[in-house]
């Protein structure tokens, strides 16, 4: 995977492709749950909400397989400078995934609360293209840390204030559908908190850029990055 | 705060105490050694690294003129300590060597009593005026050697039926014993067990209290763990010298970072 001279000992090129390769192994299961669970949603359809409940258990155990093969690498090789970097961001990228999954797992669990509801006009769709939005990012996170590629990775981080304009916008039409009728305010409730998710999950996603960064430059990017998640500050509908 | 953030400790600057400029060594028609430039500190430990072969310890031994001791090499460039080039002719080299002291890879006691390994330096160079003042440096100095407490009831027995580790402990009180005001090691662990190196490795430590050190060393891990400033040597050339986190974790070089993370360069 490391297109670099290979080292001495081979099996410690081995240790790190088999680092590497688990993680793309770990990165796919968590975009395979994003979109199920915004699928499930947006079709509430239980059974393949419950199906991505139940795979969570696979990611993370694969989490807790890479930790365990990390702890092993750094106690056996010492790795140096690149290498060191590499393990460091793989750990790092194990949690960031672990996370998105665990958001992901919630999406489930809440939709299948959902599917007992009214259906909110619109909710389930938007959600859902917001989901793939964070899903082809994750996507391109990926690609940047296998290729060692600084420029997808940074644009990756740069696309977060996509992820951050669409919360925004689906906190303001959730509330408009409660305001307009008490009705709505639970299965709303239960929407947001999704957005609520995706959002972080972006977020997450935006941390393994950060990494891929750190790994190919050495350095972690500044904290310049565009930011649109206002709703902390804003009071909605008041006076 | 600053003790918490490994990476910064102790690398404000320090005062220079070797500026080496344009140095060059040649064994007979090989160039072992090609225009190195390097500054290092006082009170600072500087570890070279590199593989074998590639000038480190002809380097270091430039710098108390152990390669006069070779026929066949010849030395130029300026090696200013303090300010003196070392290669200046009214420079006696016994009386550098008290000043510029130097630890070896296999420990190598004198076939004399661990006093008498002590007080060897001190009485050739006439740093004590009676027995009372040479029982002094000889405490104090194994005491920086930190061995005193293991030697202190047996100061008459032979030096050389100490452990390895002892030895190259009792080696390096010896060396502090003339108070220099540089160390050179070359290797000095590697004859030791983990347990002896380790104490080594701390009593270097305390030794950048009072001195400048220069140690040259084939494991990385020890470069990276003792000193402050590493410099990277390869084909007699210095390659790359920094901090020793950054050197670690983020060589600039490319053959830094194909030899420290054990590629092939």
């Amino acid at each position: 995977m490391d297109r670099k001279e290979q080292h001495i000992a081979r099996a410690f090129d081995r240790d790190l492709e088999a680092l590497q390769a688990h993680i793309m192994k770990m990165g796919g299961l968590v975009e395979d749950a994003i979109l199920k669970a915004a699928e499930a949603l947006a079709t509430r359809d239980e059974e393949v909400a419950e199906r991505v409940r139940q795979d969570d258990r696979a990611i993370d155990e694969l989490e807790a397989m890479i930790m365990e093969e990390a702890a092993l690498t750094i106690a056996e090789r010492q790795p140096m400078a690149s290498d060191l970097r590499t393990v460091l961001a793989v750990i790092k990228i194990a949690g960031n995934l672990e996370r998105i999954g665990d958001y992901a797992k919630n999406m489930a669990k809440r939709t299948s609360v959902l599917v007992q509801m009214r259906p909110i006009e619109d909710g389930g769709n938007s959600t859902r293209r917001m989901a793939k939005l964070v899903e082809v990012m994750l996507k391109d996170a990926l690609d940047a840390f296998v290729q060692r590629d600084p420029e997808l990775a940074e644009d990756v981080r740069q696309r977060d204030l996509e992820v951050d304009q669409m919360y925004n916008s689906l906190f303001r039409n959730f509330l408009t559908y409660m305001m307009e009728d008490p009705r709505n305010i639970t299965a709303c409730m239960h929407l947001h908190f999704i957005a609520k998710n995706i959002e972080r999950m972006g977020d997450h996603v935006t941390a393994v850029a950060e990494q891929v960064i750190y790994l190919t430059t050495g350095t972690m990017p500044d904290e310049n990055r565009p930011k649109a998640d206002r709703t902390a500050m804003e009071t909605h509908g008041q006076g | 705060m600053n003790d918490m953030r490994p990476l910064e400790r102790a690398v404000e600057t320090k005062e220079i105490k070797f500026e080496c400029r344009d140095c060059q060594v040649y064994y007979g028609d090989t160039h072992a050694i090609k225009d190195v430039n390097v500054d290092i500190e006082d009170k600072t430990v500087t570890a070279f690294i590199g593989p074998s072969g590639c000038g480190k310890s002809t380097f270091l031994r430039c710098l108390n003129r152990m390669n006069d001791t070779i026929d066949i090499a010849r030395v130029e460039g300026s090696f200013l300590l303090d300010g003196e080039n070392i290669y200046d002719k009214r420079v006696d080299p016994v009386q550098l060597r008290a000043k510029v002291g130097m630890v070896f890879q296999k420990p190598n006691p004198f076939p004399k009593s661990i006093y008498d390994n002590i007080a060897y330096g001190p009485r050739i160079h006439g740093l004590a005026k009676n027995k009372a003042e040479l029982d002094e440096i000889v405490e104090k100095s194994l005491r920086r050697g930190a061995i005193w407490n293991e030697v202190k009831d047996r100061l008459d027995a032979p030096g050389t039926g100490l452990s390895g580790g002892q030895q190259q402990r009792l080696c390096i009180a010896r060396a502090v014993a003339t108070e220099p005001e540089v160390l050179l090691m070359d290797e000095p662990c590697s004859a030791l067990d983990p347990i002896a190196t380790a104490q080594v490795e701390e009593l270097i430590d305390e030794l950048r209290e009072s001195y400048s050190v220069v140690i040259v060393t084939h494991s990385m891990q020890q470069a990276a763990r003792v000193s402050q400033k590493t410099a990277f040597f390869h084909l007699g050339n210095l390659v790359e010298f920094g901090e020793t986190g950054q050197i670690f974790t983020n060589p600039k070089d490319p053959r830094t970072e194909s030899y420290i993370t054990g590629r092939i360069g």
